[in-house]
């Protein structure tokens, strides 16, 4: 191994390259590891400016406390063995009198910006990528010749425009006039807040009433700009607001959806929703760790194994619940309400005796953390874009259900007239079995999404039951629409008013608002037109 | 439930008017007797715990009585009367904090959380709240004015059934929300505590705990027989009317509006007061009263007992917030299974509660 080093060199040698030792400043760098505070900082400046990308290795050492001085020589020690910081030579062995090199926070922080515009010049795309953006924070005009020598080069459009942005933010803060234009105009296309800051700082009035900036010119370019920086910003606020509501939402209707069906066929609340949902998160939660014990390699794909399980346990649940309780009291839906919500209860206690009372962990898969960024501070997390898909597919995969098999037919003629359905030989105790049983099961996938976005506890159903009711409430039963519907503007309006009043008034602004339309359409935004009177 | 003459004749037969006597007799003597005249060590003696705790749940017997008669009687199901129940313990609670005084930790003239919010000065709200009329007409007018407005509007457009249900549940659970909060002036998560006195006299002497059991028994005996003379009058006939065919009464020009809004206003102005008596004798009262869960608990009070029998309200709130305090004690883990399987028996197989199960077994002895 040592002998092919040998001989790469040699090679290298021979070819002319020149050696790597010739670049670097000895005054800067000896300044560096010998100076006091200010002699250190005037260092790092002197390497910034000289752009060589070998300071980066110096810099980095004097970051991680591995710079030592032995006399006049300046070593990088990593591990046991070291390099000479001018030269890149390896030293050894290491001389008996060398000492640390100490950086306080302020040259730490100069070390940060000063690697960032080194690493500008690296080959590397997603290194300057990374380098750009630890520059767009803050730089002084220090770096600002690197930074345009740095565009100068750069062929990547989005690093470059980046780019652009920090050194107008450099040029606006002290340069000459023309410059200063220049540079406010450039400022236009930046969507970040910290450029806001900037620009309002232009534009602002001291305390005096007089401006801080007394070029008028500059001030209103400067004007124009907020202007437009800040409509930007604004769209990027209510992008993520509407996500965030669809978001909410569709969270919403997966939880209300199998409500809205069972409320609608059998004119029962089930108030042992939430648990279902709880007990498919717990299924989710069991199905992961059979993965990570059984099939570790395995562990991304859990999910897609946990969601058919979750459906059927949540399902059988259901079913077993209807057959054992909810049939005796057809025709009783208060004491059902009161009955489901004892199973409730027993689920609850249930799962508390089995898995404890504390909340458990549910991982994400890896495909589903992170998420994409769409303006500087509006991420939109993978998880939640998954999860509206998801709903997006429960809710066709019901809408094909209902609309075209069998059950799905049976499904709708109970809930339009049980005893004619009954006449015309739906078999109506069977239907309604199985209709519990699916919307039992939507509730347990309900779970298995919401155990990637929350905690997973035995009190889990607890906190979407009195959400569900008002979803079904709101849009009334027996068209899938109007949960829909109900369960998406609930989402958006709620958060809407939570950018606004915080999340408790919003929640009570809603729920407030529900009582007040009921006052208005009794039956829900969608009630099936029909002349029964009242049952 | 038998023909409506057999059952709305008369207030009580001499044997309810024996029992009731009993009852009483117990509660303004014995016990009063046996708390504070007895010494500690004698066999009877009974402590302060037991005088809290029965205190305790004659307040939730008020509350079961105020919940049998809307339920029992006018069949409307309320998930929300934790939150009347709730509201006159803090208009209650809130002239208890008032007279704690300048003996709070930080002794200030604010109540305490205030003091540790940074307030300055008493919230326009709690204006009024250190005079002791102010804060029994609180007691009163909160719950009443809230429970007329919400009916109203509830019952104007005719929401019945489950759909009612839901909404009272949506509201006390609006409201828990709401009183969670700091900024809402009530304590936020701990709620009032720590009283020392009421009216002038300690709150924790065994003298102030029996003169408010003995003032709280008088309460559920007053409940009790005016229950038992609304619906023994026109006015429950009415009511039982419209439980059973609402359109026939209105096809009989009677507007059920009217009557539903009165009992259901009047259920609340009980728990309301029920409420103020629990707070100074339990010591404490925070957002969690008003959670969903506490409100449907009254609900299997009620049905335990029997719906439609006023008395058995009473004795199921008994019963099962005894086997409350039992389990709690003894198996923790265990209460929760009880409960819930208590609400499917019941609604299972005794739709008439322990009232039924026992005429049922009168009816078996004599045929």
């Amino acid at each position: 191994m040592r002998a092919r080093v040998f001989l790469v060199a040699a090679c290298a040698l021979l070819a002319g390259v020149p050696p790597p030792a010739a670049a670097l400043d000895r005054a800067a760098v000896e300044k560096l590891a010998t100076g006091d505070s200010e002699e250190k900082l005037e260092a790092i400046n002197a390497l910034v400016a000289e752009g060589d990308p070998r300071a980066i290795a110096v810099l980095e050492a004097l970051g991680d406390g591995g710079l030592q001085a032995a006399g006049n020589r300046v070593l990088i020690v990593k591990g046991d063995g070291a390099t000479d910081a001018l030269t890149g030579a390896p030293v050894a062995p290491l001389p008996a009198d060398r000492e640390d090199v100490v950086a306080n926070n302020r040259i730490r922080g100069a070390v940060a910006a000063a690697l960032a515009v080194l690493k500008l010049v690296s080959p590397d795309r997603d290194t300057r990528l990374a380098a750009a953006r630890a520059l767009a924070g803050g730089a002084d005009e220090t770096v600002l010749p690197l930074v345009r020598r740095a565009l100068d080069k750069e062929t990547d459009p989005v690093i470059k425009a980046m780019l652009e942005l920090t050194a107008a933010t450099i040029e606006l803060k002290g340069g000459d006039r023309e410059r200063r234009l220049a540079a406010v105009r450039t400022l236009r296309q930046s969507a970040s807040p910290s450029v806001k800051t900037l620009l309002l700082s232009v534009v602002e009035r001291g305390k005096d009433g007089s401006f801080a900036e007394a070029d008028e010119e500059l001030r209103r370019e400067a004007q124009a700009s907020l202007t437009e920086v800040e409509g930007r910003l604004a769209w990027g606020q209510r992008l993520g607001l509407a996500f965030a509501g669809i978001s909410l939402g569709s969270i919403l209707l997966l939880a209300a959806l199998g409500l809205a069906i069972t409320y609608g066929l059998m004119g029962v609340i089930n108030m042992a929703h939430g648990e279902l949902i709880m007990i498919g998160a717990y299924a989710t939660y069991v199905v992961q760790n059979l993965f990570r014990s059984h099939a570790p390699g395995a562990f991304d794909w859990y999910l897609v194994c946990a969601v058919p399980v979750a459906f059927v346990v949540a399902a059988a649940v259901g079913m077993a619940l209807e057959r054992l309780v909810i049939r005796w009291l057809y025709g009783r839906p208060l004491e059902t309400l009161l009955a489901t919500w004892g199973i409730g209860l027993m689920l609850i206690q249930g799962v508390r005796t089995v898995f404890g009372a504390q909340n458990v962990g549910v991982e994400n898969p890896v495909f589903m953390s992170g998420g994409i960024e769409v303006m500087p501070d509006v991420v939109l997390p993978w998880n939640r874009i998954v999860i509206i898909l998801f709903t997006a597919g429960v809710l066709v995969a019901m809408g094909l259900l209902l609309a075209k098999t069998r059950l799905g037919l049976f499904v709708r003629g109970v809930t339009q007239n049980r005893a004619m359905a009954a006449c015309v030989g739906v078999p109506t105790a069977r239907v309604d079995t199985w209709a519990f049983g699916l919307g039992a099961g939507i509730a347990g996938l309900a779970g298995c999404a919401l155990s990637q976005i929350g905690n997973v506890g035995p009190d889990l159903g607890q906190a979407y039951i009195v959400d569900s009711f008002m979803v079904v409430v709101l849009g009334g039963v027996g068209q899938l629409a109007g949960t829909v519907y109900a369960a998406l503007g609930l989402g958006v309006v709620n958060k809407l008013i939570e950018s606004w009043q915080g999340a408790v008034i919003a929640k009570i602004l809603v729920l407030v608002f529900i009582v007040v339309f009921i006052q208005k359409r009794p039956q829900g935004m969608f009630a099936l037109k029909g002349r029964a009177v009242e049952a | 439930m038998g023909p409506i003459s057999a059952t709305f004749s008369r207030l009580y037969g001499p044997r309810g008017w024996l029992v009731l006597g009993a009852v009483g007799a117990a509660l303004f003597i014995v016990i009063p007797v046996f708390a504070l005249a007895v010494p500690p060590g004698s066999a009877f003696h009974v402590s302060q715990y037991w005088v809290t705790l029965i205190g305790k749940i004659m307040c939730y017997a008020i509350v079961a009585l105020a919940m049998d008669l809307i339920w029992g009687y006018a069949g409307i199901l309320s998930l929300g009367h934790g939150l009347f129940f709730a509201l006159g313990g803090y208009a209650m609670g809130m002239h208890l904090m008032r007279q704690i005084g300048r003996e709070g930790q930080y002794q200030a003239d604010l109540p305490d959380f205030m003091v540790f919010l940074d307030w300055k000065e008493l919230p326009w709200h709690w204006s009024g709240s250190d005079q002791f009329w102010w804060a029994m007409l609180l007691v009163v007018a909160v719950p009443g004015l809230l429970a007329y407005v919400f009916g109203y509007f509830a019952f104007r457009s005719r929401v019945k059934g489950v759909y009612f249900s839901i909404i009272t549940q949506a509201l006390t659970f609006a409201a828990m929300l709401l009183f969670f909060r700091n900024e809402t002036g009530f304590g936020g998560n701990n709620g009032f505590t720590d009283f020392k006195r009421i009216l002038g006299f300690p709150i924790a002497t065994p003298e102030t705990r029996v003169a408010l059991f003995a003032i709280t028994g008088a309460m559920l005996i007053g409940t009790l027989l005016l229950g038992r003379y609304l619906v023994t009058s026109r006015f429950g006939r009415v009511l039982a009317a419209i439980r059973d065919a609402e359109q026939r009464v209105m096809f009989c020009g009677y507007n059920p509006v009217h009557y539903k809004l009165a009992v259901w206003t009047a259920s609340a102005v009980l728990c309301g007061i029920a409420g103020a008596l629990y707070v100074p004798q339990v010591g404490i009262i925070n957002p969690s009263e008003m959670s969903p869960a506490n409100s449907i608990e009254i609900a299997i009070w009620v049905a335990v007992g029997g719906r439609g029998t006023l008395a058995g309200a009473a004795v199921g709130a008994g019963l099962v917030n005894g086997a409350k305090s039992f389990f709690t004690q003894a198996f923790p883990e265990y209460w929760l299974f009880f409960l819930g399987l208590l609400f499917i028996l019941v609604t299972l197989f005794m739709p008439n509660g322990v009232v039924g199960l026992a005429d049922r077994l009168r009816g078996a002895r004599r045929a």
